[in-house]
């Protein structure tokens, strides 16, 4: 498992930025990001090497945030691969409420994509029981 | 047990009330004949003498004053006494138009000064309590006139006056202030910078606050005394009367006594001009029977409420108003719809959100558009965007079913709505009519 911080921000020019700005000054690295928007404010999802730190930097810099279990998936970077994970996931009746790829990893063979399902345990039995490789908060970090 | 500043005065009887009323009432209505030949011409046009006015009971013969009347007679016309012996004067903000300059002679002020100390005796002000005064010093009324009360009763005074928020918090904390005086807006913004400090409600000393000058709602109240960890009460009054203290009030905390004594309430229709039984709501005007420098009869407040003489639980037996529902100057007409920011507040805080917040008024296309801007905060935040969209939908559904209007709701970032020390401003009005 591993957690996502979901930060407010506005939907103006600057507001995105200022929220990275917390990021860079405080030397956080950013394995993942994905933006929902609504027509006057949005949501960004941001995976972390240090989610403590970030969680800090930005109630400091007065920045509302959640913090949300998500699963991370290894899946084979080969036609196919993201359909196989979806199936596992479709059979155990696991919705899934939104998902996003990864910025990357450094290894090659794998591509890494993030799901927020409805039920998490229920997904990463189902996963593991099919062989689909989950990668965690440590991880993630280490990438 | 309920404390009293004047015991004598604040719990008379009735007939004692009304036999002060009748007697100072005919004396002024007397002295402004005299003295205030602006005044004397509106009775002559009304066909009236000084010898019409036998008892309050005549009161309702007496031509109105307005704010117009004020603006007209600027700076001096409506001054009683010889500038000689007036000491002070105190101005409003002008934010809705000119000026008002009011004048005090020393007993004007000595008057205002007792009717505020009843105000902190009824919030359990004595002579042991630490009184920090945030109401802004200076040309407001809100400073001086607090400050003075609470010399009267002998409050160990802090004048922070407005402003400097680190600086107020430093000052409740180390001096143990145990009563505030602000404006509702500036203690609900010191209440939540205290609880970011990490303050819990035990931690901080107050256990009272006097907050007045402008429109609050009784959801506000509950959120400030939640905070703070005091009681919150209420005080009125108005430049043009004196300044706060022309009501206030008690541990009941179901409206404010007026002080009868020196100012007679009266409700009408502000389309008629008509007087309105107690219970019913209308515009509040006020005549001051004792000032002498600022004398006015019949000053329409504009502000909207109901009088009630049913027996407070407190003793007092003076007339109680309600809490305004706004002054007709802060009523937005949307869409043909009256809307006053305080209902938009009760929404707001019903709903769980901060009392923190703004109204944008503007006209596309000759139709009016209301839009609220209201704070996320940490307690509504969730990463489902379908759950921020239903608690938004909620608020749109609040409001229309209060004011009959669709608003649009605006989700803003924090700390971004800019916060008042003195008075909120809540209303931004883009129309251009």
């Amino acid at each position: 498992m591993i957690n996502q911080i979901s930060v407010f921000v506005e939907n103006r020019p600057g507001a995105l930025r200022s929220m990275t700005a917390v990021l860079a000054e405080n030397g956080i690295d950013m394995r993942a990001f994905s933006l929902a928007e609504t027509s006057d404010f949005g949501i960004a999802r941001v995976i972390v090497d240090d989610v403590y730190k970030t969680t800090t930097a930005l109630r400091d810099a007065g920045f509302v945030h959640s913090v949300t279990q998500v699963l991370g998936v290894a899946l084979s970077d080969v036609p196919g691969g993201l359909d196989k994970v979806l199936r596992v996931l479709a059979e155990a009746g696991v919705n899934v409420e939104y998902m996003y790829a990864f910025l990357g990893g450094k290894k090659g063979e794998d591509a890494y994509m993030i799901f927020r399902v409805a039920d998490n345990a229920k997904a990463s039995a189902a996963l593991a029981a099919k062989g689909v490789r989950q990668v965690g908060q440590d991880e993630i970090a280490g990438l | 047990m309920e404390r009293y500043y004047q015991p004598e005065i604040e719990t008379a009887s009735r007939e004692q009330i009304k036999a002060w009323q009748d007697e100072r009432l005919v004396k002024q209505v007397r002295h402004v004949w005299d003295n205030v030949p602006y005044y004397r011409k509106k009775m002559q046009d009304a066909g009236l003498t000084p010898g019409d006015i036998q008892s309050s009971d005549d009161l309702r013969k007496l031509p109105f004053l307005s704010k117009a009347d004020l603006r007209d007679a600027y700076p001096y016309g409506l001054v009683g006494v010889p500038l000689k012996d007036c000491v002070r004067i105190q101005s409003t903000s002008g934010t809705t138009g000119k000026r008002v300059v009011a004048f005090y002679t020393q007993e004007d002020i000595d008057l205002w000064e007792t009717c505020c100390a009843r105000a902190i005796v009824a919030a359990g002000g004595t002579n042991e309590d630490v009184c920090q005064v945030s109401y802004g010093y200076g040309l407001f009324t809100g400073g001086p006139g607090l400050n003075g009360g609470s010399h009267k009763v002998g409050c160990l005074t802090v004048p922070t006056s407005s402003g400097n928020t680190e600086r107020q918090i430093m000052f409740i904390r180390d001096l143990n202030a145990t009563i505030l005086c602000c404006t509702p807006s500036y203690a609900a913004y010191l209440g939540e910078s205290m609880r970011e400090m990490g303050l819990t409600p035990e931690q901080i000393p107050l256990k009272a606050g006097i907050f007045g000058a402008e429109a609050w709602s009784e959801e506000m109240r509950q959120s400030i005394q939640d905070t703070l960890g005091i009681k919150a009460y209420d005080i009125y009054g108005l430049t043009e009367l004196s300044g706060p203290g022309v009501a206030f009030e008690c541990s009941a905390q179901s409206g404010m006594h007026i002080n009868e004594d020196h100012f007679i309430a009266e409700v009408i229709d502000p389309d008629t001009g008509e007087v309105l039984p107690d219970g019913q709501q209308g515009e509040l005007v006020f005549t001051a029977i004792t000032k002498k420098a600022f004398p006015l009869i019949r000053y329409r407040t504009r502000d909207i409420c109901v009088l009630s003489r049913e027996k407070c639980p407190c003793g007092r037996t003076h007339v109680k108003m309600t809490k305004p529902r706004g002054r007709t100057d802060d009523m937005l007409i949307i869409r043909g719809v009256n809307v006053f920011p305080s209902q938009i507040e009760t929404v707001l805080l019903n709903l769980g959100y901060p009392a923190n917040y703004q109204i944008l008024v503007g006209r596309v296309n000759n139709t009016d558009t209301l839009e609220v801007r209201v704070e996320m905060t940490p307690e509504m935040f969730t990463d489902n965007l379908g759950e921020i969209n239903a608690r938004q939908k909620q608020l749109v559904d609040g409001l229309r079913s209060m004011l009959g209007l669709t608003a649009k709701v605006t989700l803003v970032a924090p700390k971004s709505i800019t916060r008042s020390e003195g008075k909120a401003v809540r209303v931004i009005d883009n129309r251009k009519i």
